[in-house]
């Protein structure tokens, strides 16, 4: 650790962006301090996304992928029509991915709209992780998800009804017309005060994950310019997209949000998490995802604290690869839930 | 001035569309001769298993389409078929070394073939079905249902186009997709037929046709948990014992291999084969 690290790693979150900004989170400080950033090389990080795709992944190496991925999935449901009965059948399938095998490793999280939390919780019961190491988490999607288009007050109790209910995390969307129209610092106020909301009775805090929605941002440089502001804002997790607009997430989308976490590791020694949603589907796209997390930030990264993916058919893909590895056949989808 | 041949260079028919094989392997096709002909794609288990995934994701579609409509469809193949003739007839002069009359012979009897299996696609469930007596107020009959994905390793001797065309229509009558592996040495037929899919009224996926060795991807396709039928019509020469083994293991419904030059001839058993019956009871109108 350098010895600026060591100092940066003394603060606290606000004191920390405070240090860096030099000086409050205003709209021009934060303008100054995330235009400052170097742009990105769009056509060299397509390239070093296509090329880290390109890795071929095969028999041991491929089944140990596999059973990552399942423990990095946040199985979600995010359905107009979901119904406790949804959740339920959720949470079953993600105590047990593939009851026709034991050794099939659990899911990381449940990713489910507020309201639903309290079933996603109950039908969990003992294997509700609620802030240990083992079990599975429930998160929430709250702030007026996916739209973002409500006042602070109706998104902090949107937040505040999840937490009270038992979600572990919340996923929340940034203001994206407040960000594209260079209101960096209502951004970054409204990440501070949904961390806030995010405090538990007992004073510990729900993780908070940050919905960038990169499908409007429109450039790389602008994600990169997101992704600072949520970790800087006090953010846990980045995540790409809400999953209800295309596209969703892509690789180098995503290996550019790496590149800022890694950046803010060596800046801070503080470690941020970064969730690709949406539009993951095959084993072989998360496969890429692995490799380019283990290549970008390294493998100490492929960890449910610091990687997940936001995910619902992506479970049924890895399962039936899965049981192609176990039985040696080609499985098929009747051998798999309907979700 | 002397010209320099182009030979080509086929692809697979997978979806409705032609990939080269994702392994990246092609093979000779050559005359009857021996004369190089042109190069076909070498499919390898993963193009079968792709092949097999648009099928299944073509399958709600055909199975849904009205009988009639699907009669009208394959009849519409029959008519494109006779459009390239001369086509076809020159490839099976060439690959088989018969004659242009034995060749066109062929042809005919292919597309006659087909347009006969097409007319069934509206009629077979009023013969195969059965609305069974009963002692009670109601109504049971019985319907048969398309079984779903059926995989086929069309016949490897005797005519290459009416030994595919014989082994893939009636698949299809009833509304299944249909994964052919085709004749490995005389494959010419088969991606002629591709290209008459590709521009015909048949949805992308309905039929996907592989080429290369039937030997390399019938195990994979035996024993694939999605495929619910296999045709082994034209596995003869392979170890078809192991290969009804590995499809029983996923409960796939098998057609025995068939050899000579009557092999899938044509008959309402073929189309039956790939049905599965659906009995149901309904109440009578309470008049």
């Amino acid at each position: 650790m350098t010895s600026s690290q060591s100092a940066m790693a003394q603060l606290d979150t606000g004191e920390r962006a405070l240090a860096l900004l030099g000086g409050e989170a205003t709209d021009a400080n934060l303008r100054r301090y995330l235009h400052g950033i170097p742009g990105i090389d769009a056509v060299g990080l397509e390239q070093r996304a296509a090329d880290l795709g390109s890795r071929s992944v095969k028999t041991s190496s491929k089944k140990w992928a596999l059973d990552k991925i399942i423990s990095l999935i946040d199985l979600t449901t995010l359905e107009g029509a979901d119904t406790p009965g949804k959740v339920r059948s959720l949470v079953g399938k993600a105590l047990t991915p593939d009851p026709g095998d034991p050794a099939c490793p659990r899911v990381a999280a449940v990713c489910v709209y507020g309201d639903l939390v309290p079933i996603a919780v109950e039908a969990l019961g003992s294997s509700h992780a609620a802030g240990s190491a083992t079990g599975i988490n429930v998160a929430a999607v709250a702030t007026a998800f996916p739209s973002g288009r409500a006042s602070l007050a109706v998104k902090l109790a949107d937040v505040g009804d999840a937490v009270t209910a038992g979600a572990d995390e919340i996923d929340m969307v940034i203001d994206r017309g407040a960000f594209l129209s260079g209101r960096f610092g209502q951004v970054y106020d409204e990440i501070v005060a949904v961390k806030e909301a995010c405090k538990r009775a007992d004073g510990s805090y729900a993780h908070l994950k940050v919905i960038l929605e990169t499908g409007e941002l429109n450039t790389y440089d602008n994600v990169r310019r997101a992704s600072w502001l949520a970790i800087l804002a006090g953010g846990d997790f980045i995540k790409t997209s809400t999953g209800k607009m295309a596209p969703a997430a892509t690789l180098p989308v995503t290996l550019s949000m790496l590149e800022v976490v890694r950046d803010w590791k060596r800046l801070t020694g503080a470690r941020v998490g970064v969730k690709p949603a949406g539009g993951i589907r095959t084993s072989k796209d998360a496969i890429k995802y692995i490799v380019t997390v283990a290549e970008t930030v390294g493998e100490e990264w492929l960890t449910p604290s610091l990687f997940r993916f936001g995910a619902s058919s992506l479970l049924n893909d890895v399962l039936m690869q899965r049981q192609k590895m176990t039985t040696g056949h080609y499985s098929g989808p009747d051998y798999v839930t309907i979700d | 001035m002397t010209r320099l041949a182009v030979p080509k260079t086929y692809k697979l028919y997978i979806g409705g569309k032609f990939p080269r094989s994702e392994s990246g392997r092609v093979y000779e096709i050559r005359s009857h001769g021996g004369d190089f002909l042109a190069n076909a794609a070498k499919a390898s288990r993963k193009d079968a298993r792709d092949a097999v995934v648009a099928a299944r994701s073509a399958l709600g579609g055909w199975a849904g389409a009205t009988a009639y409509n699907r009669g009208q469809v394959l009849y519409r193949i029959a008519e494109l078929l006779e459009g390239r003739r001369v086509q076809f007839i020159d490839e099976i002069v060439q690959t088989e070394g018969v004659t242009t009359a034995a060749a066109s012979a062929q042809v005919d009897e292919a597309i006659d073939r087909w347009v006969w299996y097409a007319g069934w696609a509206d009629k077979y469930v009023q013969v195969a079905g059965n609305a069974n007596p009963v002692s009670g107020p109601y109504f049971n009959i019985s319907v048969p249902e398309p079984t779903g994905v059926v995989a086929i390793i069309a016949p490897q001797s005797g005519g290459s186009l009416l030994g595919l065309v014989s082994a893939v229509a009636p698949a299809l009558v009833a509304g299944n997709t249909v994964v052919v592996v085709a004749n490995e040495t005389m494959p010419l037929s088969a991606v002629s037929l591709g290209e008459v899919l590709a521009t015909s009224d048949v949805p992308g996926g309905v039929v996907n046709i592989l080429t290369g060795s039937p030997a390399e991807m019938a195990p994979w396709l035996a024993s694939h948990a999605d495929v619910n039928a296999i045709d082994l019509v034209g596995a003869g020469d392979l170890d078809w014992v192991h290969l009804q083994i590995d499809a029983a293991e996923t409960l796939t419904r098998v057609l025995q291999p068939e050899n000579g030059p009557d092999a899938a001839s044509p008959s309402l058993a073929r189309i039956v084969a790939f049905t599965e019956t659906k009995t149901i009871w309904h109440t009578k109108g309470l008049i």
